[in-house]
């Protein structure tokens, strides 16, 4: 092979660059998320109606899109609230709506963000709420 | 078929373009999957056509001036940073030469020229700062309302050069340190973003006016300036005003009676 | 081609390392500044924008004048600028991505610089400058790379480039005009609300420009086989003389402007410039050294027994280069927020990591230069002129 030597080095560089990460993760990226809604606001509500806006599937899918729409209805087209589609209205609002009922940051937003190492720059600016950790 | 190295790393590189864009171009073009009937506004929330205010210097003394902007300054979570360089105002106090430069002369009352003024983002009809940004983060609303978007702020501060008032203030860095206590129904902002008044939207939204109006012990009057019959119309019929360097056309709809 | 440049002298590969240094310190420099906020920097609520859009606005010019250049060559077919037309279009290719780069490290939010793409806005002149700035970079790589190659294959260019070349020249003025457009079209800023921005900034380009390729010219001379010719470094020499009479004109019709009209507002900025206003004089030196270097070098490139003197020559040129860099890379920001809206002054001077990210975008700059002309020289070096400087023909 023509600068057989040189190629195989490199090649062996361009591994260890590739597995580092994987080497460098520890256990806890592995631990499955699990996120928490038995925050004392969600179980202050009647057994029945213990929903979110949505249901569960949608929001576990898709609340970053309806969130990224949220913000924009709020912000740029002056509306406020929103009809899910069992009816019921919701003020657009993800420190007022949200997070009143997972109150528990930690235990929910963080559990799959940090799982899927996602890191929204949301709680830069919305303040996130009080937990005793 | 031979391809040579050099054809291969090309193909490549091409196909990586290609894909790359690809995703991005899916992403962007893929249709929306919310519809506009699941929204509307809040049946209590103020409406009008062209938000304004007059701002009575009469009625306005110095202590009141100073609940209405601690008042601005705590319920939006402005940060109170001491280095002048780095300061942040929504609304804040000028002397009439600073405020009105160009209409002040030496032989003015005292009073007057130690009067403090009440300065803040004027909600021009015609905004340069609107004019000029690049992303559409600072927009005008139908209700005349100048507005931030801060997440779409990329922070070249164009508007803060185009802004003839000097209504606008930068995060020139993290500005959480500096607020004593936050207001957690409000958003507090990231580094690097500009900032200004936005006339309370998020209390209009929900039927209040502004707080600094709601501070001012009727000194400062707000309303609808394209309603004949609001109160703020009918101010301005009785009243002469002025408003800072309106020769600049930028059309402010903030008013002062002096 | 790029082969080229990695086959080099001692002396290249040290130039090479000292960049890449610089570069380093600005890489570091700006990691602090992106941890922190541009709060590390001299910039503040009334002077918002600083050295960075300076530079930017400097290096528009720069990467524009490659026209005066590219223009008589190609249009008038000036044979004389025959070997250092590509020079022209190798200087502004990194010129413009300095320019690029300079609105890069000025962002508060840099992350988020594709919202301009994302959300097009054809009212603000800042969109149509990323316009006509891109479009200028593709022009000027798409035209001397093929250019270069085409010559190093000892062949003409084919004829589909010559569109690309005319349609470079024509878009070299756009990218600085709409640059002044960013200024000039601001209310309440009285130092750059003036229609005559746009054509001071053309005019101290075309100075500037020319003095930085006959410096260029004068070091390649020393340091490798490539010489510009005389009658190139002189029309460049010339060029350079008319069009600093035309900014130092403009320049006066602005000051006889406002102290004539006597309007405060048009005064203030000037003063400030240049005299202080209630003892605020951090740009003073500034503006008087700018001022000194002008008045030594106009009379260099005007009186034509002195220009011909290569020393003299290689001082007027880079004391061109440098006085209106002070004037468009500083002062003209500066004077743009000083007096503030509110008629107070508040003063800038640039801080020790904000210069450092600066002199680390140069290095870049110089980096891209070094290696686009390491190239182009390495290429030039393998064919010579024949004595009338025209044609070239191959070495032996």
């Amino acid at each position: 092979m023509y600068n057989g030597g040189k190629i195989i080095i490199g090649l062996l560089i361009f591994v260890g660059l590739v597995i580092t990460p994987f080497l460098f993760s520890g256990e806890k990226a592995t631990a499955k998320p699990d996120p928490k809604v038995n925050t004392p606001e969600i179980l202050k509500l009647p057994e029945s109606e213990r929903k979110c806006i949505e249901s569960k599937e949608y929001m576990r899918s898709e609340h970053m899109k309806l969130l990224n729409q949220w913000r924009d209805w709020v912000v740029r087209d002056a509306n406020a609230l929103y009809t899910s589609t069992t009816g019921k209205q919701y003020k657009m609002s993800l420190q007022n709506t949200c997070m009143k009922c997972h109150s528990n940051k930690k235990d929910f937003c963080d559990q799959c963000h940090n799982y899927t190492a996602v890191k929204p720059y949301c709680w830069d600016c919305h303040i996130e709420p009080k937990e005793e950790s | 078929m031979s391809t040579s190295r050099r054809q291969f790393l090309k193909m490549i590189g091409a196909s990586a373009v290609i894909g790359l864009g690809g995703i991005s171009a899916f992403e962007i073009l893929q249709p929306g999957q919310f519809e506009a009937s699941q929204l509307s506004k809040n049946p209590e929330a103020l409406v009008g056509k062209r938000w304004g205010m007059v701002i009575d210097m009469k009625k306005l003394d110095n202590e009141t001036m100073q609940k209405c902007i601690d008042a601005c300054h705590r319920i939006h979570n402005v940060p109170n940073i001491d280095n002048p360089k780095e300061e942040i105002k929504w609304i804040w106090p000028e002397t009439f030469e600073h405020a009105f430069p160009g209409m002040e002369s030496k032989y003015m009352s005292e009073e007057i020229e130690h009067m403090q003024f009440l300065v803040l983002c004027n909600q021009c009809d015609n905004p340069p700062c609107v004019r000029v940004c690049p992303t559409k983060a600072t927009f005008k609303r139908a209700d005349g309302i100048v507005m931030m978007d801060m997440h779409r702020c990329i922070g070249c501060r164009f508007c803060m050069a185009a802004c003839p008032f000097g209504a606008r203030s930068f995060n020139w860095r993290n500005p959480r340190p500096f607020i004593k206590e936050e207001n957690r129904e409000y958003p507090t902002r990231m580094k690097g973003v500009v900032e200004k008044c936005t006339l309370c939207y998020e209390r209009l939204a929900k039927g209040l006016k502004p707080a600094c109006v709601e501070e001012s012990n009727g000194a400062l009057i707000f309303g609808d300036l394209d309603d004949p019959n609001s109160e703020i119309r009918k101010v301005l019929r009785e009243h002469y005003t002025i408003r800072r360097k309106s020769e600049l056309g930028t059309e402010p709809s903030i008013y002062y009676i002096i | 081609m790029l082969e080229l440049a990695i086959k080099g002298s001692r002396r290249y590969w040290s130039w090479v390392i000292f960049l890449l240094a610089i570069i380093s310190t600005g890489v570091i420099s700006y990691l602090y500044q992106f941890r922190v906020g541009l709060g590390i920097t001299g910039m503040s609520r009334d002077v918002s924008w600083g050295l960075y859009i300076g530079q930017f606005t400097y290096l528009v010019g720069v990467a524009a004048s490659a026209v005066t250049i590219v223009l008589p060559y190609y249009l008038h077919n000036y044979k004389k600028y025959g070997r250092i037309a590509i020079l022209g279009e190798f200087v502004a290719v990194p010129s413009v991505i300095m320019c690029m780069l300079f609105i890069f490290v000025d962002l508060g939010q840099p992350l988020r610089v594709l919202n301009v793409l994302l959300h097009p806005t054809p009212n603000s002149v800042m969109f149509f400058d990323m316009i006509v700035l891109s479009g200028y970079l593709f022009l000027n790589i798409l035209c001397g790379w093929y250019v270069l190659g085409a010559e190093r294959k000892g062949v003409p260019p084919a004829a589909w480039i010559k569109p690309f070349i005319i349609i470079a020249i024509c878009w070299a003025p756009s990218i600085h005009i709409v640059t002044a457009f960013l200024y000039q079209g601001l209310p309440g800023r009285h130092y750059w609300l003036t229609a005559i921005m746009a054509a001071k900034f053309l005019s101290s380009a075309f100075a500037s420009g020319p003095s930085l390729l006959i410096i260029i010219s004068l070091i390649l001379r020393k340091f490798t086989r490539f010489d510009a010719g005389w009658d190139a470094i002189q029309t460049m020499a010339k060029t350079a003389a008319y069009f600093l009479i035309a900014t130092i004109a403009f320049y006066l019709f602005e000051v006889f402007t406002a102290f004539y009209s006597n309007i405060p507002g048009h005064m203030h900025p000037i003063k400030y410039l240049f005299v202080g206003i209630h003892g605020h004089t951090k740009l003073v030196p500034v503006m008087w050294t700018c001022t000194l270097l002008l008045a030594i070098a106009l009379p260099i490139l005007i009186i034509p027994k002195a220009r011909k003197n290569e020393k003299a020559l290689g001082f007027a040129a880079v004391a061109t280069f440098i006085a209106l860099w002070l004037e468009k890379g500083i002062s003209l920001v500066v004077g743009g927020f000083v007096p503030n809206p509110f008629e107070k002054v508040v003063e800038y001077w640039p801080t020790l990591p904000e210069v450092l990210i600066a002199l680390g975008v140069w290095g870049i700059g110089f980096f891209i230069l070094t290696i686009l002309y390491k190239v182009a020289i390495s290429v030039k070096e393998e064919v010579i002129f024949d004595k009338y400087g025209e044609r070239q023909i191959r070495a032996e």
